[in-house]
């Protein structure tokens, strides 16, 4: 195995402990941003299909990229706004309008 | 010169998903983190717009504006009842994206050169998790959006035939690992890992999808973790280890809250006839059904209300009702308070998001662990929706197949007031003997209609 992928591997693990880390002090109360966030961040994906759709290899490699582009942008877009949407009804009080 | 600043782009973008993900830790900084994450993914594509291998931008440009206008539209108008199906769509547009990325890449660099083990090995995993993912995610969708009975599917030999699958699909891998130039075995992997999905989800029944989206959720970051591997890009790699461990560690949380094991949840089709379920029969046993009228004059008086949400306030979208309902107790002097077990619903936290929509202020909202020794004081427990998470006979009956789930104690309470549209046993097909506990008085009826009737009611008292 090469050293390169060797590296990659210490990054992912300690990058999966200190996510473990910072997730376990999440309270059940956001789960479902907490779900919805990680699958906004996971939309990262977009960077790699970016890669892919602007490379100019083949047809059906571009055919792949730009599906993947537009999924990982829905996930990205989609995932921050819903995110934010959800984290805002979360009050301490009640509105006195309502 | 150009590829530090991408690398120095990544390195801004992995801290601040970090920080943002921290930002989850309290409701106060929670929205702060995730501009922060919002931000740091901005970074990140900006970043890679400047990559070497980039020659065309429109293919690009195309994707990006489409994918924008179908993800806002989403997050603008799906209601939030929707969210557990909108969460499980996400886990296949994610793993889609992985598994396409993938496949391309693999053409790629078998062109350009030597495709080495350690990198097939990222791709073949990638491509073999993202698939499954897709598939996985859409029955997973299509379970709770309710286009397919939502109870499991079980057939003879079902195990047997999905682990055989999946040793197929996992010799594949390890072929494709030591001879990376068969194309139709990468493609062939593929195709298994899609099918794998479907059956992996066929089995698995409602109450247990928080389980199964958490899973998917893990499995969605896997992949993206692998695309990172496959491409080279330490930020794919650290997001998607984000998303694995957490996608991990809420299915893990969700097993424990149901006293199961993965391989139990995965493997043991929990709602499937069971003939020894039942073990205590409702023979001879009769509930109490209880007018609305009296009902409101109850909570009326109750100094402490407790409100048990379960899937049936989100069937019935009736939280909305639940808060005017509360804003009656609480104009009588009375204090309600919502007991969330964390089970309840079909995604983690799926009762917070609801109740926190109709304006229930979130220090209301108690876990099982803060609310049970608290039931004890209540004069009315008031159940809407929830059936198992509320079963005495998880501490009380070892032959039942939920004993030794940690439930709520609503029984504790002073009386108990069920809401429920009939007699029919829930997801488990479990008798549940709370309601016919003497303290427990039934309403029928559909929950969002009667809560109506209850708040009307309760003006007149």
């Amino acid at each position: 195995m090469d050293t390169n992928a060797l590296l990659q591997i210490y990054i992912f693990v300690l990058a999966g402990f200190v996510g473990y880390q910072v997730i376990t002090k999440v309270p059940a109360l956001l789960h479902t941003p907490l779900m919805s966030a990680t699958n906004a961040i996971s939309g990262i994906s977009l960077v790699g299909s970016i890669v892919v759709a602007g490379h100019d290899f083949s047809a059906l490699a571009t055919v792949f990229g730009l599906v993947a582009v537009t999924a990982a942008t829905i996930n990205v877009v989609g995932g921050f706004m819903i995110t934010d949407r959800m984290l805002r009804m979360f009050k301490r009080k009640e509105k006195p309008s309502s | 010169m150009t590829e530090s600043l991408i690398q120095v782009a990544y390195l801004l973008a992995a801290v601040l998903f970090i920080l943002g993900l921290r930002g989850l830790t309290a409701p106060d900084t929670a929205r702060r983190g995730m501009n922060l994450a919002a931000l740091g993914m901005l970074a990140a594509v900006v970043g890679t717009l400047l990559h070497h291998d980039i020659v065309r931008y429109e293919w690009i440009l195309i994707g990006v504006v489409v994918g924008s206008g179908v993800g806002a539209a989403m997050a603008i108008f799906m209601p939030m009842t929707a969210m557990p199906q909108r969460i499980a769509l996400s886990h296949a547009f994610g793993a889609l994206a992985a598994t396409l990325v993938g496949l391309a890449k693999y053409d790629i660099l078998m062109a350009s050169e030597e495709l080495g083990r350690a990198r097939m090995g990222a791709i073949a995993f990638e491509v073999m998790f993202g698939s499954l993912t897709i598939t996985g995610s859409l029955m997973a969708f299509a379970k709770l959006q309710e286009l397919m009975r939502g109870s499991p599917i079980t057939y003879r030999g079902q195990n047997a035939m999905n682990i055989s699958l999946f040793a197929i699909t996992f010799c594949l891998f390890i072929y494709l690992v030591f001879d990376p130039s068969q194309r139709e075995l990468l493609y062939g992997m593929a195709g298994l890992g899609l099918a794998i999905g479907v059956l992996m989800v066929l089995p698995i029944g409602g109450a247990d999808m928080p389980v199964v989206v958490s899973l998917l959720n893990s499995y969605a970051g896997l992949a993206a973790s692998a695309t990172g591997f496959a491409i080279d890009n330490n930020v794919l790699i650290i997001a998607g280890a984000l998303d694995g461990a957490s996608g991990f560690l809420l299915s893990v949380l969700m097993s424990r809250a149901m006293n199961r094991s993965f391989a139990n949840v995965i493997f043991g089709a929990f709602g499937t006839p069971q003939a020894t379920a039942g073990a205590k029969s409702a023979a001879g046993l009769s509930v109490r059904s209880i007018t609305v009228e009296d009902a409101a004059i109850q909570m009326a008086y109750a100094r402490l209300v407790i409100v048990v949400p379960g899937y049936g306030m989100a069937v019935a979208q009736a939280q909305h009702q639940v808060r005017e309902l509360a804003e009656q107790v609480e104009k009588r002097g009375g204090e309600v308070k919502y007991a969330i077990h964390p089970v309840a619903g079909r995604m983690p936290g799926h009762m917070n998001v609801l109740l926190a929509e109709a304006n229930v202020p979130y220090d209301k909202l108690y876990d099982m662990e803060a609310i049970n020794s608290e039931f004890a004081n209540a004069d009315v427990a008031l159940v809407i929706g929830a059936n198992d998470v509320v079963n005495p006979a998880a501490r009380n009956d070892k032959s039942s197949p939920i004993y030794g789930m940690p439930i709520l104690n609503v029984d504790a309470a002073k009386a108990v007031i069920v809401m429920k549209r009939s007699m029919n046993p829930g997801f488990a097909g479990i008798e549940n003997e709370l309601f016919y506990d003497a303290k427990t008085s039934m309403l029928f009826g559909d929950a969002k209609a009667s809560l109506g009737k209850l708040v009307t009611e309760m003006k007149n008292v």
